[in-house]
């Protein structure tokens, strides 16, 4: 996106890039996932009832809007990482492992730091989170600048490695939980926990303080990209590597940086899980959250303020998604195939231009 | 959210609202969680699970489940279900064990069942279902070999927890039993029961994994397999069902593959069944009797719990000898003459 609007907020043509061709690619997705349902041998009025509880469990409640939000945070978190990479023209495909090591680093400091009060062991906790993101994720930085190896590559492979680590880590002595021979770790004592927000309107509320540190983060990577010196120097490096050398501009410095921001972000959300989800490592942890993330940053268009809305709708389907397999006995894999759908929709603005041209400012079309 | 997303997912509500049905509400509901199997994994959750549709059957309740795909959807999943519409809720698995203790303690009213786990001291509101697996994987072992050719069996398991090794050590045990009963010397691969270390995929999902486990094991010489992982077992069929059942042999677990895997049905020599549907069926009755109580409740093979399936296709290959040693077998783990847990 280079448009002369960058550094503002938010310009027309980003207003119709972040919310309306989202908002007609979600509609699209749901009307085709009906068809896809249909064909499944699915009935009507099952699926009305599915929609209804799509709606119902990602925003029909406090617990659904609670859920919701649960599942965006982590969304977020790395797909603001990832965002940043994206604009310093690096595809970072890693954010998997930087998750699995940022939540386990973050859970060996919190057992570490678990007798001070909370005032330390949290936000200890969380920055060995984001630094142990940050140095894994610059392994690939590193290659890049030092080698020219592509981070696709190596941050796939850092990938599969992170997940042995995480398998062999889980059963050393310092990590694994007492009594138990699976991979499990210990339980995060409580002065290192992200604390839980909602339990005094109902116990089972999920909701965690990890909101605060994700809006904080929205904040921080708006302000690093578009107000400070080292975001030009990404999406300068981004937009145009070799002006960018020119000007004078360290290219295998900035690579380096961008990674490794990116992998502190990502950390930061594995550290957001174990500290506020789950209480603990196991394999397996990450869920799959850093591979979202990257359709979370793309929908976002790279913007952290793209990633926030693009980060809630799919924590929306996610917790949504739940209650539509409670009440109308849907799959699960259902809901992975309405998100594939409003990424195919979204990767096409052109398509959703001519399906919905109604819904665009002519002069905007290009 | 957006206000634009806001209009266009009203948009749907409304026309999805109007074929809406009612829901309609029956007497009782059951619900379910699984592991990240998945309900139609064909073994464990997918037992559980048929514990829930007999009782649907028989009894006229509702039931309801859902999958979780990661480790992470464990409390999710159960905190979605609470709030009054599950009568009884069935978390499926060790893995659920942490989860389910939070939700019972927080919910107290809440009826819980969990498979594979006994909390000590018990909970009031979750009634822990323990299977003696080991008793019925003796008598595997003890099958196997004696229809071994090459004299090593194999095994693998899912996760290193106490409901998947019991199976491994059963085996082991029944095979020991036979080498001290015959004078012979087979071994099996994969499972060390002294030192608890063994083969783990570390997961109950991959299938892919399960085909790769059983080719080591086969290249090391082993002509069955015993996959100790719900699903991933099904990679360990379809590679004997290519290599042809003269190679490899594999035995079940959870339910009686033959009839739940019915494409790869001939590669089954037994399987070691856990009668999770029928414990399942029984907390159901149970629990709409208003004789709900938390504690545990353990299937042996005496009870009918845990057993070996049929051999089916393969019933004609296995000798009449060593049937009738089985059975012999099978009634002295009952009477206790013949200690199984070593």
């Amino acid at each position: 996106m280079t448009s002369a609007t960058e550094g503002r907020l938010l310009g027309r043509s980003q207003i119709e890039d972040l919310f309306i061709v989202p908002a007609f690619a979600l509609v699209a997705a749901l009307v085709i996932g009906a068809g896809v349902m249909l064909a499944t041998g699915v009935t009507f009025s099952t699926i009305g009832q599915s929609y209804v509880a799509l709606l119902r469990g990602s925003v029909g409640s406090v617990n659904a809007v609670s859920e919701t939000l649960t599942a965006a945070l982590p969304l977020v978190l790395a797909g603001l990482g990832l965002a940043l990479g994206f604009r310093a023209g690096l595809f970072n495909i890693g954010a998997e492992g930087q998750i699995i090591m940022g939540g386990l680093a973050a859970v060996v400091a919190g057992v570490a730091l678990g007798d001070l009060p909370a005032i330390f062991a949290l936000p200890g906790a969380l920055f060995a989170g984001a630094l142990a993101g940050a140095l894994y994720a610059s392994i690939a930085g590193w290659l890049k600048a030092a080698t020219g190896a592509h981070e696709v590559i190596s941050t796939i492979m850092l990938n599969l490695i992170s997940y042995r680590l995480l398998d062999y880590l889980l059963r050393t002595p310092l990590i694994q939980k007492e009594g138990r021979a699976d991979p499990i770790s210990k339980s995060v004592p409580d002065a290192a926990e992200l604390p839980k927000l909602l339990t005094f309107i109902d116990i089972n509320l999920r909701l965690h303080a990890g909101i605060f540190l994700t809006l904080a983060m929205v904040f921080v990577a708006y302000w690093l990209l578009f107000r400070s010196k080292l975001g030009f120097e990404f999406r300068a490096s981004g937009e145009n590597p070799v002006a960018a050398r020119v000007a004078g501009m360290n290219a295998g410095l900035t690579i380096v940086l961008a990674m490794a921001i990116a992998g502190a972000l990502a950390g930061l959300a594995g550290a957001n899980q174990t500290l506020g989800v789950l209480d603990r490592a196991t394999p397996g942890f990450s869920a799959g959250i850093g591979f979202d993330a990257i359709a979370v940053a793309l929908l976002g268009r790279s913007h952290p303020v793209g990633v926030l809305f693009a980060g809630l709708l799919f924590g929306a389907l996610e917790a949504g998604g739940r209650q539509m397999q409670v009440d109308a006995g849907v799959s699960i894999d259902l809901i992975g195939i309405i998100q594939s759908l409003v990424i195919v929709f979204i990767a096409a603005p052109l398509l959703m231009k001519t399906i919905f041209p109604w819904g665009f400012r002519r002069s905007d079309a290009p | 959210m957006s206000p634009i997303c806001w209009k266009s997912l009203l948009g749907v509500t409304l026309i999805a609202l109007a074929p809406c049905a009612a829901t309609t509400a029956t007497a009782f509901t059951a619900c379910q969680v699984t592991d990240t199997g998945g309900i139609d994994d064909n073994s464990f959750n997918q037992t559980a699970w048929k514990g829930v549709l007999d009782a649907q059957e028989a009894l006229g309740i509702e039931g309801r489940f859902l999958e979780s795909q990661a480790e992470t959807d464990y409390d999710a999943n159960i905190n979605s279900l609470i709030g009054g519409q599950c009568d009884i809720i069935f978390t499926i698995g060790f893995l659920l064990g942490d989860a389910t203790e939070k939700a019972a303690r927080a919910n107290p009213d809440q009826p819980f069942s969990i498979v594979d786990f006994a909390y000590d001291p018990a909970i009031p509101n979750v009634l822990g279902q323990v299977y003696a697996t080991d008793e019925a994987a003796f008598l595997a072992g003890y099958l196997a070999a004696g229809m071994t050719e090459t004299k090593i069996l194999g095994t693998f398991g899912g996760i290193n927890i106490p409901p998947v090794t019991i199976f491994m050590d059963g085996f082991v045990r029944g095979v020991d039993h036979w080498n001290a009963e015959k004078g012979d010397s087979v071994v099996v691969l994969g499972w060390d029961v002294e030192t608890r270390e063994g083969l783990f995929t570390n997961n109950f999902d991959n299938l892919d994994d399960g085909r790769a486990f059983a080719q080591n094991l086969y290249d090391e010489g082993a002509d069955i397999v015993l996959p100790v992982a719900g699903p991933v077992g099904l990679g360990s069929a379809t590679l004997a069902d290519e290599l042809g059942t003269d190679k490899l042999k594999i035995i079940g677990v959870d339910a009686d593959l033959y009839f739940t895997d019915t494409e790869r049905q001939h590669v089954y020599l037994t399987s070691i069944t856990k009668r999770m549907d029928s414990t399942v069926a029984q907390v159901i009755e149970a629990t709409m009797n208003g004789d709900f109580a938390g504690g545990l409740l353990v299937g042996t093979l005496e009870n009918g719990g845990v057993d070996i399936a049929p051999f089916h296709d393969m019933d004609a290959s296995v000798p009449d000898d060593l049937k009738a040693e089985l059975e012999a077998l099978r009634a002295g783990i009952i009477d206790g003459s013949i200690p199984v847990d070593g």
